[in-house]
């Protein structure tokens, strides 16, 4: 292939993914390292790029602990309990002590944060949440991260993680190429943050056809954190616990806005409350976590699923009360306008007009990440002021590879972070990687020209394929010899929903299931050596495939290893349909080993932030 | 097909390609217009409809579930800091428009260069604290949040 190799050498710190997270971790580097090299790769352009592209109208992670609202502590129980228990509460804690500053500066920097006129605090959509107008959310922090980084690489994607050859488990960069010129760049950097986003589009989605893009999750979250960090022999943690969201039907539209400010509800196909009924069967499975305040998340999907599959479907939002005033059902519209456009397209298009109509919600495709209401992703090292031993090897997030950060989606055990808990997990990223140089811990690192040529030759592996062998056949997407991105990735769908707990099986797997997916797993995984790509736009599809392959193999290895139904209503495993505090009061660590792509899996401590008087519960459900 | 650009409006500047987070705005090579090369990766979340300087491009909902006869249009105004949505419904009942501020300070103003900032000192460096903190993490003048000042522990075992 006649692309050129780009050399970007002497970088201190690369983000590989500038979404919320990597804009954070870059605009922070210059603070912590004024002399250093920041640079940024993103597969898009930063001013949209991520997650919040499109925009938001809530920020969901905000303490206000100026104003005496609420404190860290009660933002990790909150997370706890929304998440059964599992989660890294050093790391959640940590986040929440911060996250104001990050906010007050956004306010700072532009973004328009809706004020309560009485108090003069920010406006409450619920507890943790605040409006925003965000349409420019993500160009606003874009223009932060640009006036901090020395260079922004738009349009590079990140495929792989370089390793330093003088030394074991350490990280010395990465490597990737421009979507639009084709040529291959190589970043060597004493530090990677990887703000890489999770996972959309790995379960097959409920929309079919040309509506394919319409997932709640963006199409172009294609796991690549995890996909790049498990290549590099990374632990990951929790990646069984993939969620599942009750939105509005086919849209996805958020009901964030609708539950906690607007006040409307949901009831069954004939008009009834439909939660309460379903107390006892939970209560039967999950013990007294069906007793928690507010109701765990997944435990009311439980009720929607299972309501729908006693026949009492659909569900609807009561929307015809709350929109009976003008000044809320604006709300309900800008609620759409500012980060699911599409819904107001679906509304429009098939006049449901919510004053006049209850719409209908839906239970999604499950989704993998880490960011939103779970906490899939990368097994870090917490801060050192908080951190028990297991949950800390020297520098805050920290991956267990040497000069490997993470952020937001990268992050795992962190659910409820959302956009500005992944900038802020970007900012600690930041100051951790500036102390890990200055400490002298990215000494000496080494990439030989073998490892960089290796890399190029993968890289471009799929355009050759399609060269060699796309004329033995007379036209069409039939060949013999490979498939395209998007048939692998029909392929991965198929599997994943009905082996690993799609909608399509009403989200129920089994050991006997999930073994057997394994195995197809390594069917495609060794097709995806002959991925075809017949231009540059289909080599990005094919590598985020990979990536997105590389997650779906991580997620079968967790959640066949956690024996237990943890969140009835994001899955159930057939064969355990408990929870099991006796046995799976932990969180589930895995390892890849990079040479023969096994794994290993472990039961981490599960590490409570609790007052000093307060008693452990000792009587669990079986 | 989620967005798709009308022929007369377009002339080929490139402001959707270059911003498509999804890398589906492509220009056709012989009509030198540009045109959504995978509908079925269009998230519809209109980056490129805002970016077009001619409001070339517009947005016909999924295929698979949306009707025909609908329109949400926009209009995005950074001098202004600004955005205006108009709606309308297929059946023709509902129009209406709805402006948002995008912005609450000229483009990019509010944020500052931190190159140009003093370095921190050794104290900060070796505190927990971030960039400008502790500023807006506590009600009082105190310090950043800590097990000790709140009167925590990290514990094994089972507590909910």
């Amino acid at each position: 292939m006649g692309y050129e190799t780009i050399i970007e050498d002497d970088i201190d710190i690369l983000v590989a993914g500038a979404g919320l997270g990597g804009t954070g971790a870059a605009f922070e580097a210059r603070y912590w390292g004024h002399n250093k090299k920041i640079v940024i790769a993103e597969k898009a352009n930063i001013d949209r790029s991520g997650a919040v592209a499109q925009g938001l109208y809530a920020i969901n992670c905000y303490m206000g602990t100026r104003w005496g609202e609420n404190t860290p502590e009660e933002h990790v129980h909150y997370a706890r309990n929304d998440l059964m228990g599992m989660v890294r509460e050093d790391l959640a804690f940590d986040m929440a002590r911060h996250v104001d500053s990050t906010v007050h500066q956004f306010e700072e920097w532009g973004l328009p944060l809706m004020r309560d006129p009485k108090s003069g605090t920010y406006m409450r959509e619920g507890k943790w949440q605040i409006m925003i107008h965000g349409e420019s959310y993500k160009p606003i922090v874009a223009e932060a991260a640009k006036k901090s980084a020395d260079k922004v690489f738009n349009r590079v994607c990140v495929t792989h993680l370089l390793m330093d050859d003088a030394k074991e488990n350490r990280i010395a960069g990465a490597v990737g190429f421009n979507v639009r010129t084709g040529n291959y760049h190589v970043f060597k950097s004493k530090t990677v943050i990887c703000g890489a986003g999770g996972a959309s589009n790995i379960f097959k989605p409920r929309s079919v056809g040309e509506g394919a893009g319409r997932v709640w999750y963006a199409p172009w979250s294609s796991g690549s954190a995890y996909g790049l960090m498990i290549e590099a022999g990374a632990k990951m943690t929790q990646m069984e616990n993939r969620i599942v969201l009750a939105r509005f039907k086919d849209g996805y539209g958020p009901v964030g806005a609708y539950f906690l400010h607007l006040k409307t509800y949901t009831q069954n196909g004939v008009g009834e409350e439909y939660e309460s009924k379903w107390y006892d069967d939970t209560k039967a499975m999950v013990g007294d976590y069906i007793d928690h305040h507010p109701t765990p998340t997944c435990l009311r999907n439980h009720a929607f699923i299972s309501e729908v599959n006693a026949g009492r479907g659909p569900i609807h939002m009561v929307t015809m009360e709350a929109f009976q005033d003008p000044h809320l059902e604006e709300i309900g519209w800008h609620n759409f306008l500012g980060m699911t456009v599409g819904q107001a397209v679906l509304w429009a298009a098939t006049d449901v007009d919510p004053k006049y109509e209850n719409p209908e919600l839906t239970t999604s495709e499950p989704y993998v990440m880490g960011s939103h209401a779970t906490g899939c992703g990368g097994w870090a090292s917490g801060p050192e002021d908080l951190s028990p031993p297991e949950y800390f090897w020297g520098y805050n997030r920290m991956m267990t590879v040497e000069g490997l950060f993470g952020a937001g989606d990268a992050i795992g055990g962190t659910p409820h972070a959302f956009s500005s808990g992944s900038f802020t997990e970007g900012r600690l990223a930041a100051k951790a990687a500036c102390k890990y140089i200055d400490d002298g811990k990215a000494e000496g690192i080494s990439v030989s020209d073998k490892q960089i040529a290796d890399l190029k030759e993968k890289i471009y592996k799929p355009l050759e394929t399609y060269k060699v062998y796309s004329n033995e056949v007379v036209a069409g997407t039939v060949n013999p010899n490979f498939i395209n991105p998007r048939q692998g990735l029909d392929r991965l769908q198929k599997m994943m929903d009905e082996y690993c707990g799609g909608f399509g099986v009403n989200y129920m797997t089994n050991e006997k299931l999930l073994s057997i997916g394994l195995k197809k797993m390594k069917a495609l995984e060794e097709d995806l050596e002959k991925v075809a790509a017949q231009d540059l736009h289909e080599l990005l599809r094919a590598w985020e495939l990979k990536h997105r392959m590389r997650t779906s193999e991580c997620v079968f290895q967790h959640t066949l290893f956690r024996k237990e139904t943890r969140w009835p209503g994001y899955y159930y495993r057939g064969d355990a349909l408990h929870l099991d505090d006796d046995n799976w009061h932990v969180l589930t660590v895995s390892h890849r080993d990079r040479k023969t792509g096994e794994y290993t899996m472990e039961k981490a401590p599960l590490y409570h932030l609790v007052s000093e008087d307060e008693k452990e519960v000792t009587e669990h459900v079986h | 097909m989620p967005t798709f650009v009308y022929m007369t409006r377009c002339d080929g500047c490139g402001h959707c390609v270059d911003i498509c987070p999804s890398d589906i705005m492509h220009i056709d090579k012989t009509l030198r217009r540009a045109y959504n090369i995978e509908p079925n990766m269009c998230w519809e979340c209109y980056s490129c409809v805002k970016a077009c300087p001619h409001q070339a491009i517009d947005v016909r909902g999924y295929a698979d579930f949306a009707p025909l006869g609908h329109s949400v249009r926009v209009l995005r105004d950074e001098e202004k800091g600004t955005i205006a949505w108009r709606i309308k419904f297929r059946n023709g009942k509902k129009d209406f428009d709805l402006l948002a501020p995008i912005t609450t300070k000229p483009w990019g103003t509010g944020i500052p260069k931190i190159a140009e900032l003093p370095e921190p000192s050794d104290d900060m460096r070796n505190s927990q604290l971030l960039f400008n903190e502790p500023k807006y993490v506590r009600m009082d003048d105190g310090d950043l949040n800590t097990l000790e000042s709140n009167g925590l522990k990290l514990k094994e075992g089972v507590y909910y």
